[in-house]
Parts: structure tokens; sequence; C-alpha cells
């Protein structure tokens, strides 16, 4: 059975210009030792659906199962959340500076944490643990350092000293929401490597949410790819980047420059801009945008269905669901000037 | 100390082809010391000593991390900044002490895109008038011909005209980065200066912006210089790339040398750190994984500036600071401030500095061993 199985997961929150349904029946699950990779644009209920499983989003309609270790998180009151909130499933955010408190020394953060969950924990055997989780995740001279405020750490240091902290009571599950997005590229790899080894070393279950498909393809294994609230395509790693089914994974990858390619070549955009999520169009909801458009895509919703050769590979498109019928509409719509992916 | 780093610019001087040249630039700031006659205030060495030039058409890249300057040289070039020594020649004239007013026409044929579009738009104004101004400003048009030049440019960039009297809010994030680049062109100027203008777009919307940008540049004959950290969409842009490191070139060649031959370890280990959007290749390469952070750039270190994280750096790395020329059987235009270059073919990640480790960072736990 999964460590985390979420099912048809849907949160809508009420704003006075009507209700913004963030997502819209989500589902996935994530395996001890798995990274699951959620990858999606600004908007697209990525963060929201982590965020709610975790309680974190107050005032929101919610519906639906997320069962962590045979429990339903969205069910429990919050006090029992709180004992797994933290100790079980640890959390990362985007903006490191924004998670620390900075009126509080590194150190005392952390073994706050430890001793949250508890109290048993000597406030030294703490200390000694937040020395160690530091020298763990590459802060040099851990020892000095763990008695710094956040604002003498740098950008890099401080989302480190976030992952120790979200490691500090060995969780069996890591949710990383955008982890390196604030970061330099020199930086991003070292705090990759760093979410690698420790899942390596602690078989820690990691769901990665970013919207860059190159961090995804460093270390997810099993991708979904979101829009507009709902799960367009999901698949394994190699999958969704060379035997893509959906219209919409297929635009996303042909807009990188990596993909574009020769050097100064035209990009291809996906034209216009994501739909808004209180006037969602009928029918699927990328179909403004869409190259494959057909008359059935503007009414009905496509269902998320197994696709291709693999029964783990799904995809929400009303397209053929057998790959060389498929790349034969491919060919027949944006023509061979597009590349397509040979290899599987 | 920055003498030794006034190179040779990577085309000749005299080419009537380059539009801007910048040699030697240096900006200092100030840091507020806190005593009251401080003789000899710190100072954060933000540009120290950088010499370029742009040809007319092209485009120059211009990566680093957060803090090496980049933005900094940016403003340095439009004249946001005054330098602190160094001169910057535009188009045959050296701008980099001109009063206001005598650098007010030089201000038309140079403009400047900003990163955040939501940031640099007035909430209360209209686009018009936004993309207005500069013809209010130089006092060029007024009235209907004022409305009538505003909708053209909005045209040029794919904004539809009648929307005119809207305000910056009814705009999605890729429409606003449409104004910030109308506003830009309304003169029609010969350098703009794009300070990561696509970092804060989704990806789909940012390929709108890049094809933009690369059309108008086709259509209008426009110089950029480029400045992101997405080092891919620098690839995909530029002509040539310099790499910077705590206010220094490091590194500057053409982009396909640069990324196929880079020679200064601080551009490979930058190149290596990319992700790439593709699982096999992502598996396949080696990774150069720098240990550390960047030095502070009030005490930068001394001789070459990333001897500290370098993992080739030598003895005389700390002692003596590299030229930017070009090394080993680079071309000219191939310049790289490095002591002990990169071969082809070298593999660095499994280099290790022969250091005194006083000179060096070392860091414990997983990033050591890697």
């Amino acid at each position: 059975m999964a460590l985390l199985e979420v099912d048809n997961l849907k949160v809508s929150f009420a704003t006075p210009d009507g209700v913004v349904q963030a997502v819209r029946g989500v589902s996935f699950q994530v395996d001890a030792g798995q990274t699951l990779g959620i990858v999606g644009e600004s908007g697209s209920g990525k963060s929201v659906s982590t965020q709610t499983i975790m309680g974190l989003t107050r005032g929101a309609k919610i519906s639906g199962q997320a069962i962590f270790e045979g429990r339903d998180l969205l069910k429990l009151d919050r006090e029992e959340l709180q004992t797994i909130r933290g100790a079980q499933i640890g959390m990362i955010f985007q903006d490191p500076l924004s998670s620390l408190h900075p009126y509080y020394k590194v150190g005392w953060q952390i073994v706050e944490m430890i001793r949250q969950h508890d109290r048993g924990t000597s406030k030294a055997k703490a200390h000694a643990r937040a020395v160690e989780l530091l020298n763990l995740v590459g802060i040099p001279h851990a020892s000095e350092r763990v008695d710094d405020y956040p604002h003498q750490f740098s950008g890099g240091m401080r989302q480190r000293a976030m992952i120790a902290m979200a490691m500090a009571l060995n969780p069996k599950l890591l949710i990383a929401d955008e982890p390196t997005t604030a970061l330099d590229v020199t930086v991003q790899a070292q705090v990759l490597q760093v979410i690698r080894n420790l899942q390596q070393e602690f078989g820690t279950a990691v769901i990665l949410i970013t919207h860059d498909l190159g961090v995804v393809a460093d270390v997810a294994d099993e991708v979904e790819v979101m829009y507009a609230g709902a799960v367009m395509e999901k698949a394994d790693l190699k999958t969704t980047f060379y035997a893509y089914h959906h219209p919409y994974t297929e635009g996303l990858l042909l807009s990188l420059p990596a993909y574009g390619g020769g050097e100064r070549e035209r990009l291809h955009p996906i034209p216009g801009q994501p739909p808004s999520l209180i006037n969602l169009p009928p029918g699927c909801p990328f179909h403004p945008r869409c190259p494959y458009v057909m008359d059935r895509c503007r009414t009905e919703v496509p269902p998320l269905a197994a696709v291709g050769t693999s029964a783990t590979h799904l995809s929400a498109c009303w397209l053929p669901h057998d790959v060389t019928a498929r790349n034969e509409v491919r060919r027949k719509v944006v023509g061979e000037a597009l590349p397509v992916q040979a290899d599987a | 100390m920055s003498a030794s780093t006034a190179a040779t610019p990577p085309v000749d001087a005299t080419d009537a082809d380059v539009l801007l040249r910048v040699e030697n630039v240096v900006k200092h700031f100030p840091v507020q010391s806190g005593k009251l006659f401080n003789r000899d205030p710190a100072v954060v060495h933000a540009v120290d000593g950088v010499s370029l030039s742009v040809r007319r058409g092209e485009t120059v890249g211009l990566v680093g991390e957060t803090g090496c300057g980049k933005s900094t040289l940016a403003r340095c070039i439009v004249r946001l900044h005054d330098l602190t020594s160094g001169r910057v020649i535009f188009d045959g004239d050296d701008i980099s002490t001109l009063p206001p007013r005598q650098m007010r026409p030089y201000r038309r044929e140079m403009q400047m895109i900003f990163q955040d579009p939501y940031g640099s738009l007035n909430p209360r104004r209209r686009v018009g008038s936004i993309i207005g101004d500069p013809f209010a400003i130089h006092k060029t048009a007024s009235g209907q011909e004022r409305k009538r030049r505003v909708q053209e440019v909005m045209e040029l960039v794919g904004l539809n005209p009648e929307h005119f009297n809207r305000f910056p809010a009814e705009f999605s994030g890729g429409q606003r980065q449409r104004i910030g680049v109308a506003r830009a062109l309304a003169f029609r100027p010969k350098l703009i200066v794009c300070d990561e203008p696509v970092s804060a777009l989704d990806v789909s919307i940012q390929a709108q912006i890049i094809n933009l940008l690369a059309d108008l540049q086709s259509e209008l004959g426009l110089t950029y210089i480029f400045i992101a950290h997405d080092l891919s969409v620098v690839r995909h842009v530029s002509n040539s790339v310099a790499v910077m490191y705590l206010g220094k070139v490091t590194e500057h060649a053409p982009v396909e040398q640069l990324w196929n031959h880079p020679r200064h370890p601080y551009t490979d280990a930058l190149l290596s750190a990319v992700p790439l959007p593709d699982p096999n290749k992502s598996a396949q390469r080696e990774r150069i994984i720098l240990v550390g952070d960047v030095p502070s750039p009030i005490v930068p270190p001394s001789g070459c500036r990333f001897h500290p994280r370098c993992p080739k750096a030598r003895q005389d790395c700390v002692d003596r600071d590299p030229e930017l020329v070009p090394r080993l059987s680079d071309g000219p235009d191939h310049l790289a401030a490095c002591h002990f270059p990169v071969e082809d073919g070298e593999d660095i990640s499994k280099a290790r500095p022969s250091l005194a480790t006083e000179d060096r960072i070392i860091e414990p736990g997983l990033l050591g061993g890697a």
C-alpha cells in the first residue's frame, strides 16, 4: 500500500468574485523512497492540493480523501494533525527567509520543533541533534552556526536549515513546495543534492512541487502534470519526457528553449493564457489553447484514462489513446516541424 | 587593484560596428559604518573593473549568481548609477560623466526592461499613459499624436490598441511584460537592457516574450544586453555571453564556444548546475557541485575571486589576479580570467584544490564528499 494516497481531492474558496475552484478532483499516491514530481504553472492548484492535505488551507471547502498510513488526514482534528505534521510529514517552502522566524536563532527553532513533538527530549539533547542535522545538510561549522540568526545565513543555507528542520524527526514523507525556485542554479544543485542524499539514506518519500521541468527531470521518479486545478497527465519520468500524451505536457516541453530546436530558432509557446478558476471553460480546461482541439473537447470533460502501452500512464485527453494513432494526429496537426521524441 | 583586469575588449575598439563599449567600469557602494569620522568607510565592490563590447544588432547575455554585479553593471551602462570609475562609450560618445541634461538625448537611445511586470508599472495609471510617458517626458508628442504613437507601439508588441484605457491590473503577467516592452520601445531605441525580463513568467508565457523580443530585434535592428539567471534562456537569445562572479567578468565568449568549451572552472560549474529538462542527458552528465557560498563583496578574496571555492585552485590563484585574455588555443573573442583554464574534455568534478586550508571553503557532510 502506498504511504500517502490522495483520492479525488477537491478544494474551493469562496471569494467576493465567485467560487475559485482551485483543485478539482486530484488523485495521487507516493510510496516510501519514491519522489513524485508535481508540475504546473501558477494557479494550477499544485501547492493548494498539498497544503490542503497538511491542513493549511483555512476557510476552504474540501472534499475527497488523503489516506496517510491508514488515516484520512482530511478528517483529523487539529491536535491529531499536529502530531503528524512536522513529525511524520515534513515540509519545505519556497521562501526560506519567511519560513524562518527572524527573531530566534536557527538552532533554537530546530530545538523547539523537536521538543514540540517530544517533550521528553532534553534541551541539550535536542541542541546536539540540531547541530548534527545542520552538519548533515552541509552547513559549515555547524556547532557555531547553530547559534546564528536566520539573517546571518545565505539563501542556500537558509533553505538547507529548513530541510534540516523538516528532517529533524525522520519524517516518512517530505513535501517540498518549490524548494529551489528562489535560489541560484549552483545553490539549487547543492539543495537538490542534499534532498537526494537524505532520501537515499533514510528512504524518505518526497513530493516535489515545481514549475521547473529541469528540476523534475533531475530528481523525480513519477510525474503528475497539473493544469487549472486538475491532473492532465501522470506517468513515470521517462514517459513524461519522451512519450507524453497530453497536448499540455507537449506544449510545456516545446516552449522550453532547450526543446526549441537549434539556437536562435523560434520557440513554440502555448498561445493564450491559463483560464480563470472562477469561470472555467466547459469541457477540457485546456481546449482554448490546444492545437488539437476537437468539437468534443469543447463540451465534454475527458476522464483521466490509461493511454499508450503502460497501465500507469494516464492522460485526460480525447486524442486517440494508442501511441501510433496519437503520433499520426501530431504529424497532421503540428507538422513535422516539431521534434517527436522517438526514445521511449 | 583593478588595473590588471583592464583587458582587451573582445572586439577591436575602433570597430564601427560596436554600439556600446564598457571600459574598466567600477562601481562601489559605500556601506554605512556607524562611526562619525570614519576616513576609510567599507565599500561593496559591486562591479570591479568590467570591460565589454556590444556590436550593433547583437545580444550579449550577462549571467552570474545573485550579487555578482550583473544588474549593477546594467544600471551603470544606462547611467541609472553613476560610475565610480571607468568609461561607458555609447555609439562613439563617452557618456560616463555627462550631466543629466546632456544625458537626455542618449536616454532615448537606451532603454531598460525590468523583471517584475507587477512592480514596474504604476497600478493607478492607465496603460496608455504609462506607455506614453516617454513622449511626455521628452515633449515629442502630445494629444492625439501621442495616442496614435502609443497605439502603434502597442500593436507592435502584440497588445490590443483598444486596451489603451485599461489599468495594469486588468492584464495578465505576460501582457504586463509586453507593456514594459512597449514603453521601452516608444522611441525606437538602439540599445535595450533587459534585466531578467522573463524570470517572473510561467514557462508557456516566457516563450511568447522571448519570441517577441527576437522578432523586434530583427524588425527594428535592436541591440540587447540580456540578463537572466536561467542559462538556457540566455543561451537561446544571446550571440555572446559574459559570465560574472563577484563584480568581475570571469569569461566572455560566443555562446556556443562558451557552452562547448568553458575555460573558467566557475563557468564549467555554473553550466553543469543547470537542470536539463531531459532525464537521459540529466542522468549522464557529471555534475560539479560547488561548495560554500559567494564570499562577501565587501572584502572580496585576493587574487582570483573564485579561488576559495574553485576545485582547481593553486597558490598562484591566491597571489595573482588573472587577466581576462584568450586561453589555451582559443580565438581572440573567447576570453577567460583563469590561470589554470579547463581543457576540453577535462572533468573538474574530481579535481581537488592544492591550497592552504585557510584559503578554502570546506563543507562537511553530504556535500563535502559529493
